[in-house]
């Protein structure tokens, strides 16, 4: 960025406090950064509709994984720690991945799509979003999140669409430790205590709600044909293993849910969003935005 | 041999010589451990003056795959490799299957448990364990204290018959 010559308008003084800016964090600004050759590897650019389907997934992991680290130096012991905090570098390795190959189709960057896009910008789903709430409520929110990305990478690793489908078969190896760990915790939680019992129960009221809107069809998904499993078609595995860890657990759904607590309308696809949302973001964003193009 | 003929010699750079530079190239966070007997080392090539070499992480967030971007560039270029290229891919997904015998066996003398079987089919929603045996006393009177250990790549173990705590390199 060239500096201005000295000059007494409020363009230029602006300019100057830019300048002056710049000189502090580098003179990185976003639309300069060259799309780099990340992770994902592949040098294929992703058509429109298929940057719209990895963004929609790659949100998915970039929030839930922005959720658990706050669990760093929080959770009830060491151990839980670093699982919670694998779990979310796990996590984000995919989002970056996803991300790298839905900014293709518009020449961004993940860390661009990452940090500087707004709240009605993102695509990800609201079970997601939730709050970490109790421990229970996390493992809750865990573990439907992981048995439907383990149906769902093990699906999408059949893509024709060949960078989505090394992404999800790599995916979803790492997704079946997520699997395990919100199993495990699941059954021990409801086999624990009455008060772990007890709280497992409001976990699962509070967060069931928010499965449906996984398995909802669009257009999007008309449109991309073999590319990507339609969501409705994870269900019927979904469920079998959902089944499988209540009866483990002793749990019926009756336990959980009631007649006047329905499933949440989402909107998450389409960028209608949770009140949660919106402070995460603006904790996730605020250190890049800050200082654009900061490294170390 | 001339001067000239030593010079002209070193700067043809050859696939051969290029693996086994990079190939010498640890794991930062295993150091005992090179790229090669990790198995994150998947191809080196010639491309008219450029060096390719072609890493898979082993874990899709695993942060040291930067570092050993970084190392085989430096490790290349320090032995005359000018043109030098690290690109990356993710399929075939990194397996411990590909783990050499030889990085095993140090594996185990470095007090980390290796893994202990070929990564088998989709487990079932209720998992079972298998036994690991104590890289210090060689008990299989083990237990795992979590999935998750100190890298994404392992998990935490104790012994039961020594006490000592330790490391597992999990079957992936």
């Amino acid at each position: 960025m060239t500096p201005q010559p000295p000059a007494r308008d409020a363009a230029s003084v602006a300019a100057a406090h830019q300048a002056d800016a710049d000189a502090v964090h580098g003179d990185v600004s976003v639309d300069e950064l060259e799309l780099q050759s990340e992770l994902s590897g592949a040098d294929a650019t992703a058509t429109p509709d298929v940057a719209a389907y990895a963004l929609r997934l790659g949100d998915d992991a970039l929030i839930l994984s922005q959720r658990l680290g706050w669990w760093i130096s929080r959770a009830p012991e060491l151990e839980e720690d670093m699982a919670l905090g694998n779990i979310a570098l796990d996590l984000l390795g995919h989002a970056r991945s996803l991300l790298h190959y839905a900014g293709t189709a518009s020449g961004r960057t993940e860390d661009d799509l990452a940090y500087w896009r707004d709240e009605h910008e993102f695509r990800c789903a609201w079970l997601f979003q939730q709050p970490n709430g109790d421990f229970a409520h996390t493992i809750a929110r865990g573990l439907i999140a992981a048995i439907w990305m383990q149906e769902l990478y093990t699906a999408l690793a059949r893509s024709t669409d060949a960078s989505l489908a090394a992404i999800a078969a790599k995916s979803v190896k790492e997704v079946a430790y997520h699997r395990d760990h919100a199993v495990q915790w699941t059954l021990r939680l409801a086999g624990g205590t009455e008060e772990s019992r007890r709280r497992l129960l409001v976990a699962l009221t509070d967060t069931w709600p928010y499965t449906d809107e996984l398995f909802r069809d669009d257009e999007l998904h008309d449109r991309l044909g073999d590319i990507a499993p339609r969501p409705s078609s994870l269900r019927g595995g979904f469920d079998e293993i959902w089944s499988a860890v209540l009866a483990e657990a002793e749990i019926t759904e009756a336990d959980f849910t009631n007649s006047k607590i329905g499933q949440s309308s989402g909107g998450g696809r389409h960028g209608h969003h949770s009140t949660h949302l919106g402070p995460l973001l603006a904790e996730m964003q605020v250190l890049a935005r800050r200082h654009p193009g900061a490294s170390w | 041999m001339t001067r000239d003929v030593v010079m002209a010699t070193a700067s043809v750079p050859t696939r051969e010589e290029a693996w086994r530079i990079a190939a010498a190239v640890t794991d930062p966070e295993v150091p005992v451990l090179t790229i090669e007997d990790l198995g994150v080392l998947r191809d080196v090539r010639i491309e008219g003056q450029t060096t390719v070499v072609t890493l898979t992480p082993t874990y899709s967030g695993c942060p040291a795959i930067d570092q050993m971007r970084d190392d085989v560039l430096l490790a290349l270029t320090v032995e005359g490799f000018r043109e030098v290229r690290v690109d990356f891919t993710l399929s075939p997904a990194w397996t411990t299957d590909w783990m050499s015998d030889a990085g095993k066996a140090k594996l185990e003398q470095y007090g980390i448990a290796p893994p202990t079987h070929r990564a088998g089919e989709r487990q079932g929603p209720i998992p079972l364990s298998l036994g690991v045996k104590c890289p210090r006393c060689g008990s299989l009177r083990t237990r795992e204290v979590s999935r998750f250990g100190s890298t994404a790549c392992k998990s935490h173990f104790e012994c039961l018959a020594c006490l000592e705590p330790f490391d597992h390199f999990k079957v992936h």
